[in-house]
């Protein structure tokens, strides 16, 4: 949309702000902005958000992505690819990078689907 | 590890650097602001916004007149470096930081910012660096040990911007570095990231950079420099600052630990100064709490460095007019190629020099901000900010916001003109990739953002619980000896084959010319040429090509007028290399002591006398040498009968026979018609004329004289530029015993 510039019509509503009130305005529109992107964030997660939980984990960026992307075919990132390792290192008794490793040989999903199911 | 301490006469290791690299660790974690001196005495001088010292420096060219003192500003200065080898890179930075740096940039490769994942190893970037855990393994190392001999906390800083940040994040918090720009705005309107993508990513990424005291900034420069208009977009700066402020708080992160990038937007010939002001001062009040990282003008940005130079001044100046924690720097030769090793360092001292020439300036000088015009912009630039975001929320908020196109408008909100940059919610990057938590979603890892369904008894600190990873038996931010290390996945690109290239120059020691790379060959050679523009640049071309270099191009050109002439500077690669085994370099002559010069001047009762030869008014350059206020001649005692300047030869040679003098001392410009020469040759022949020329010694000085060529006219010694006083006196004393005078 072009629009020419009608800063002095549309600034009436401020015209009686003080300094003080206008920041503050400002402020609470900006909070306002961004609650429903921080609510966004809250409640979802990425590829790259659970490799980085991976890696936090200790492990290597090879595994975490072969890791991650299994879980992702098999709609399982909505649980957590830390959880995904976290349950196979219990069983195992093993290091998380030592069930990061074997999950991503191809071992150990069957206990994934035993918690999660197949769904997402 | 402790590496051996650098010696400032010996190079970087590189290759020892290289050494061990997989158990490397990073001695320190989080930022680090200079420390402040308030009041600082240095030389004759009081400072009011200087920082502490640094134990080894390059101080600013005119400081050997102020016994070298190298005052440092209060606020960090950033270099940004992007040379696309990390091996190159880090002895720029050692350079850098002896100039007075303290914040190493580390431009990303073109394209990282569209892979999702890391990248390992050290292959080499385009426009910047490939950023890997190797690559900032080996820089922090290199920065640990440039700290230590600059005497001074250096930060290290690339981006966590891109579809892989969160990962980048941790591998940042886990390496060491101290600073990254994390904006997720940047990724939706510059990098075309699925916006849902970024925000989710974004938020993650700041809570794990908040845990390891890494200081973020902020992607708002990049409208600045992206606008059609680039003073049009103040009050969406405006905007886009708080958009990220606010969020980054909200996910966890420190406002001490938030800065924003802020660009004056606008370039002279525009009234630039009073355009940027007010909005320089309105972005100061409405985000007091958070830090200023002053970044340089870059939209504007032509080949010319001189003009890029004196923007960057300018620039400089609104720093100290309100305010800056960070000032970045911009390398005068941005807007020709990526940046060379001494533009850097030019950037540096420009900041540098500014900033300490401007020290306590506001103590003087203030905003007038009752000044009718200045106040009603700046309460306008806020207002319109207002409204932008009223209109926003309106629209259905950010995001349907970005889809309208509300961002990059090159009309002045509320004026639109239809040309910003909109992006579709669905669409972009790696779209379609977030997933909703489940309502059993567990990372079992501290510092993560978000729904987390941890086992009682291991929800942090907050519930006064154990640690999230004593689930796992600590995570890599907690325990450090859990961090993973992968070296080389490319057996050709990377930094083992590039060394092993220019093995044999370090080896032997040869030296060859170098702008970004060990062993480039670039030079760059400026030329005025009497011609119009098109034919100058053609004729620069093959002027290059004649004197040997390969791959010559113009680099810059600027008409000095349309028929009389252009100025050009070409750049090409020289591939000569030195071997410095095979240079004559003369020794430097020994300096006598204070005590053995006054001795032999007190037994000898040394007389001098000097004058400016020819038809010259300069009398700077030889009171400089002969004045005991400057440490001159007189200070050891030597009689000295100064006759002033436009001298006639005959009448010093009289004057210097009158007094008996040993000593007569000439000071001379260089002249087109060669009086520089014809004046020393006359005096010389003189004096043999009048039989003295065994009585006296006949020095030449000015800024442009050689010892070779004075000697070669007939004078005893030649003093170029900065020469001293203690050197000819020491000359003096040793010619005169030498020749038993």
């Amino acid at each position: 949309m072009v629009r020419p510039d009608t800063f002095t019509e549309v600034r009436a509503h401020l015209a009686g702000l003080t300094d003080q009130q206008l920041e503050a305005r400002f402020w609470e529109l900006s909070h306002a902005c961004v609650e429903p992107l921080v609510e966004l964030a809250r409640t979802h997660t990425s590829p790259s958000i659970e490799r980085s939980v991976l890696m936090r984990m200790g492990v290597d960026s090879r595994t975490c992505m072969a890791v991650v992307s299994e879980c992702e075919k098999r709609g399982l990132l909505g649980h957590g690819a830390g959880h995904v390792v976290w349950i196979c290192m219990r069983e195992w008794d093993c290091t998380a990078p030592a069930a990061a490793a074997r999950l991503a040989a191809d071992e150990g999903w069957d206990l994934a689907v035993a918690k999660f199911g197949g769904a997402k | 590890m402790s590496d051996k301490p650098l010696q400032p006469n010996e190079k970087l290791n590189v290759q020892a650097l290289l050494d061990g690299l997989e158990d490397y660790r990073p001695r320190r974690h989080g930022w680090h602001w200079r420390e402040q001196v308030p009041d600082q005495h240095l030389y004759e001088f009081d400072y009011r916004e200087t920082s502490k010292g640094l134990a080894n420096c390059v101080p600013l060219p005119a400081a050997h007149y102020f016994d070298n003192i190298d005052p440092q500003p209060d606020c960090v200065i950033t270099t940004e470096i992007a040379s696309g080898r990390p091996e190159d890179d880090i002895r720029r930075m050692r350079m850098a930081a002896w100039h007075g740096a303290d914040h190493m940039m580390v431009i990303r490769t073109a394209g990282q910012s569209h892979m999702d994942g890391l990248l390992e190893g050290t292959p080499e970037g385009v426009g910047g660096i490939a950023v890997t855990r190797k690559q900032c393994r080996l820089t922090r190392r290199a920065l640990d040990l440039i700290e230590d001999e600059v005497g001074r906390p250096i930060n290290f800083h690339s981006y966590v911007s891109g579809v892989a940040g969160p990962e980048i994040a941790v591998m940042f918090a886990e390496e060491g570095v101290n600073g990254a720009h994390q904006d997720p705005q940047y990724n939706v309107l510059y990098r075309n990231i699925n916006m849902y993508r970024s925000f989710v990513d974004a938020a993650v990424a700041k809570r794990v950079m908040a845990s390891a005291g890494i200081v973020q900034i902020d992607g708002a420069h990049n409208a600045n420099a992206t606008a059609v208009k680039a003073w049009k977009v103040m009050p969406e700066l405006l905007v886009q600052h708080a958009i990220n402020c606010a969020f980054s708080v909200a996910a966890g992160m420190p406002r001490e630990q938030i800065a924003l990038s802020t660009v004056p937007p606008d370039a002279s010939p525009a009234p630039c100064m009073r355009m940027d002001l007010p909005y320089a001062v309105a972005l100061r009040d409405l985000f007091g709490e958070y830090k200023m990282r002053a970044q340089q003008n870059t939209r504007y940005m032509e080949s010319d460095s001189r003009d890029a130079t004196v923007s960057h001044v300018m620039n400089l100046l609104i720093s100290r007019l309100t305010s800056a924690d960070v000032q970045s720097t911009i390398t005068p030769d941005e807007g020709r190629n990526v940046p060379w090793h001494y533009n850097n360092v030019a950037a540096v001292d420009t900041a540098k020099q500014s900033l300490v020439g401007m020290d306590g300036l506001r103590d003087m000088v203030k905003l007038d901000r009752e000044q009718p015009a200045f106040k009603a912009r700046v309460r306008e630039i806020k207002e319109r900010a207002v409204l932008f975001l009223e209109a926003m929320q309106r629209d259905g908020g950010y995001f349907a916001g970005v889809e309208q196109a509300y961002f990059v408008d090159s009309g002045e909100y509320p004026e639109t003109h239809d040309d910003g940059i909109a992006r579709d919610s669905q669409g972009g990057v790696a779209e379609g990739t977030i997933v909703e938590r489940a309502d059993d979603y567990m990372a079992p890892v501290c510092h993560h953002f978000g729904v987390n369904h941890l086992p009682e008894g291991y929800r942090g600190a907050d519930f006064g619980e154990a640690a999230p990873c004593d689930l796992i038996g600590g995570c890599t931010l907690c325990d450090d000896s859990k961090v993973p290390f992968i070296d080389e996945l490319d057996p050709e690109d990377n930094v083992n084959v590039r060394l092993a290239a220019t093995a044999e120059m370090r080896a032997r020691g040869l030296i060859k010319p170098e702008v970004e790379w060990a062993g480039d060959g670039y030079v760059a050679v400026t030329m005025f040429l009497p011609a119009a523009e098109r034919v100058a640049e053609a004729a620069a071309l093959e002027l290059g090509r004649a004197m040997n270099l390969i791959d010559v191009e113009v680099i810059n050109r600027q008409v000095m007028h349309p028929a009389e002439g252009t100025l050009v500077e070409i750049k090409g690669r020289l591939e000569v290399a030195v071997d410095p085994a095979n240079l004559v370099i003369p020794d430097k002559p020994e300096q006598l002591s204070d005590e053995e010069i006054r001795e032999f001047v007190a037994g000898h009762e040394v007389r001098c006398v000097a004058a400016t030869v020819g038809e010259d008014e300069h009398s700077v350059g030889m009171r400089e040498i002969i004045d005991i206020k400057h440490g001159g001649l007189e200070k050891w005692g030597f009689h000295c009968t100064h006759l002033g300047t436009s001298v006639p030869v005959e009448k010093l040679l009289d004057a210097a026979i009158e007094h008996a003098a040993q000593v007569v001392l000439i000071s001379t410009i260089i002249t087109h018609g060669d009086m520089h020469r014809e004046n020393m040759q006359k005096l010389a022949d003189l004096a043999i004329e009048k039989g003295v020329r065994d009585k006296v010694l006949l020095i030449a000085g000015g800024t442009q004289v050689t010892d070779k060529q004075a000697c070669s006219w007939g004078m005893d010694a030649g003093f170029g530029r900065k020469t001293h006083g203690f050197e000819v006196a020491s000359f003096i004393v040793r010619t005169m015993r030498e020749r038993g005078m």
